[in-house]
């Protein structure tokens, strides 16, 4: 009887095979809907089917160095520029970018919308010692936390209670932070398409120093030969095309557009 | 409580409308799971029937591993089943990563020791009846698991169905060896999982009830098909 099903169910599963490309993305590229649209766009255009392993920028690092992916988009230009020096990705070409935004309890406890910078935020935060939620995942948010707890001299180890690494995906986080009306770093993509925001608000945003650039790496296909470069390279192509110009520009959420395209 | 009614209304939607990705991915759940299912109990019926009737030197140590086993957690074997599947790992010509077939290797080894255990457990006391018969005609050892096996099916079916009830709604392994892939590895659970994270409670609670109503559905099917529970049959 099992096998029976077994076989009915495998007859199913077999789809015809079009040409793929696994792509290592950060959570925000799938939380905030983009890829959603995207990716039928992609198929559309170019015929390669895009899989997306969603991960955080540190993972999907890990699965590029491994030849596990074909390609990545990640947002962490340090560890990415790290990744192609050490020969495992052949070059770094930025797509799209956006912003970090604080999200905090729309009563603001700390008074973090009143403050100049970024770095001024976090150390109102610290001073009230209001709940933060950190990524604490080694994602390129985290990592970009971590930056802007560096330039405000405090050291994270030390912070107190009330400083929770959540080690999870930005929609997890939030869905934490959510829970605790605490403040949290977030892109403002994954913000803006977050369906359980609760008493939570977008209280700070602006600061140069919260900038966000995607970028896309092949994968080296020197070390990982089963990497199809072809297919990498129709899809670096489309991703810097006029095409992807349109769908990016014309992504919005209530109005407001989560990315911009290419570089500033 | 707001949250869960939604939840069962978007399962109500979800079901009624035979969306076209819960079909999809219903039907890798399933496939997944019963074919991790079929092969993990072609391995624990018959392994788990042979520990209750061998004496051996290991015996107690390899029952008590088995016990301990069943509570492998499923996020380690994901991350051994990765690390062996990767690129970079030893398998790793086999291209089989982030594909159905990854999943279903992790699945086995989770649910293979539960069904083995919960096998020997229920082929113990069978064996115990059995013991003076088969002794005396003289079986062989194949022989005489092919009687417990068949005469303690129920008891076996019980074994298979917990390992299946571990494994359809088993998540942290198959989201690392799969990778949730939409249209190709994405199941119920990592759906669920993905959902959660968009902070769309109503949608993955909806998942969530209609894994739950599959569950019931598989159990319900193979009891009926298998005709337990019927008067006049054991």
């Amino acid at each position: 009887m099992i096998r029976l099903l077994f076989a009915a169910l495998m007859t199913l599963a077999t789809t015809a095979q079009a040409e793929t490309v696994r792509l290592a993305v950060t959570t925000s590229f799938q939380n905030s809907g983009l890829s959603d649209v995207m990716l039928p766009q992609i198929k559309a255009d170019t015929g390669l089917v895009v899989e997306l392993l969603v991960v955080g920028t540190g993972q999907a690092l890990r699965l590029g160095e491994a030849g596990d992916v074909d390609a990545i988009l990640v947002h962490s230009k340090a560890a990415e520029e790290e990744f192609v020096a050490a020969g495992f990705g052949t070059h770094r070409r930025e797509i799209m970018y956006n912003d970090f935004v604080v999200i905090g309890p729309a009563s603001d406890p700390a008074d973090v919308t009143n403050q100049q910078t970024a770095a001024a935020s976090l150390k109102v935060i610290a001073a009230t010692q209001a709940p933060f939620v950190s990524r604490g995942d080694n994602s390129g948010t985290h990592k970009k936390e971590r930056a802007l707890w560096q330039a405000t001299g405090l050291l994270t180890e030390d912070l107190g209670d009330w400083y929770k690494e959540v080690g999870a995906g930005m929609g997890a986080a939030l869905n934490t932070a959510a829970g605790l009306d605490a403040y949290i770093l977030s892109d403002r993509a994954s913000w803006l398409n977050f369906g359980n925001k609760r008493e939570l608000a977008m209280l700070f945003a602006g600061d140069p120093a919260l900038f966000n650039q995607y970028a896309f790496i092949p994968v080296n296909s020197a070390l990982q030969p089963h990497v199809n470069a072809q297919a990498v390279a129709t899809l670096e192509n489309w991703l810097v095309s006029d095409a992807a110009r349109a769908v990016i520009a014309g992504y919005t959420i209530n109005g407001e557009t989560l990315f911009t395209f290419g570089a500033p | 409580m707001t949250d869960i009614w939604a939840g069962l209304a978007s399962a109500f939607w979800l079901v009624v409308s035979l969306d076209a990705d819960l079909v999809d991915i219903t039907l890798r759940s399933l496939q997944v799971s019963l074919t991790a299912l079929l092969i993990a109990s072609l391995i624990a019926l018959p392994f788990g029937t042979w520990l209750a009737i061998r004496r051996f030197r290991f015996r107690r140590a390899t029952i008590a591993a088995l016990n301990a086993l069943m509570g492998l957690p499923p996020v380690v074997v994901g991350l051994i089943v990765y690390l062996l599947l990767s690129r970079s790992g030893p398998f790793g010509v086999l291209g089989l990563l982030f594909t159905p077939t990854a999943m279903i290797i992790a699945q086995v080894i989770i649910i293979t020791p539960l069904i083995a255990s919960i096998t020997h457990q229920a082929m113990r006391e069978l064996w115990a009846e059995y013991h003076d018969l088969l002794i005396s005609l003289n079986t062989s050892n194949w022989q005489r698991i092919r009687t417990l096996i068949f005469d303690g099916r129920r008891a076996l079916l019980t074994a298979s169905l917990a390992g299946f009830g571990r494994a359809i709604g088993e998540v942290g392994a198959i989201m690392i060896v799969g990778g949730n892939i939409d249209q190709a590895t994405r199941v119920l659970t990592t759906a669920i999982a993905l959902e959660t994270g968009k902070g769309d409670f109503a949608l993955a609670l909806g998942l969530g009830f209609v894994l739950i109503a599959l569950a019931l559905l598989v159990n319900f099917a193979i009891h009926v098909l298998s005709r337990t529970e019927r008067e006049g049959r054991w």
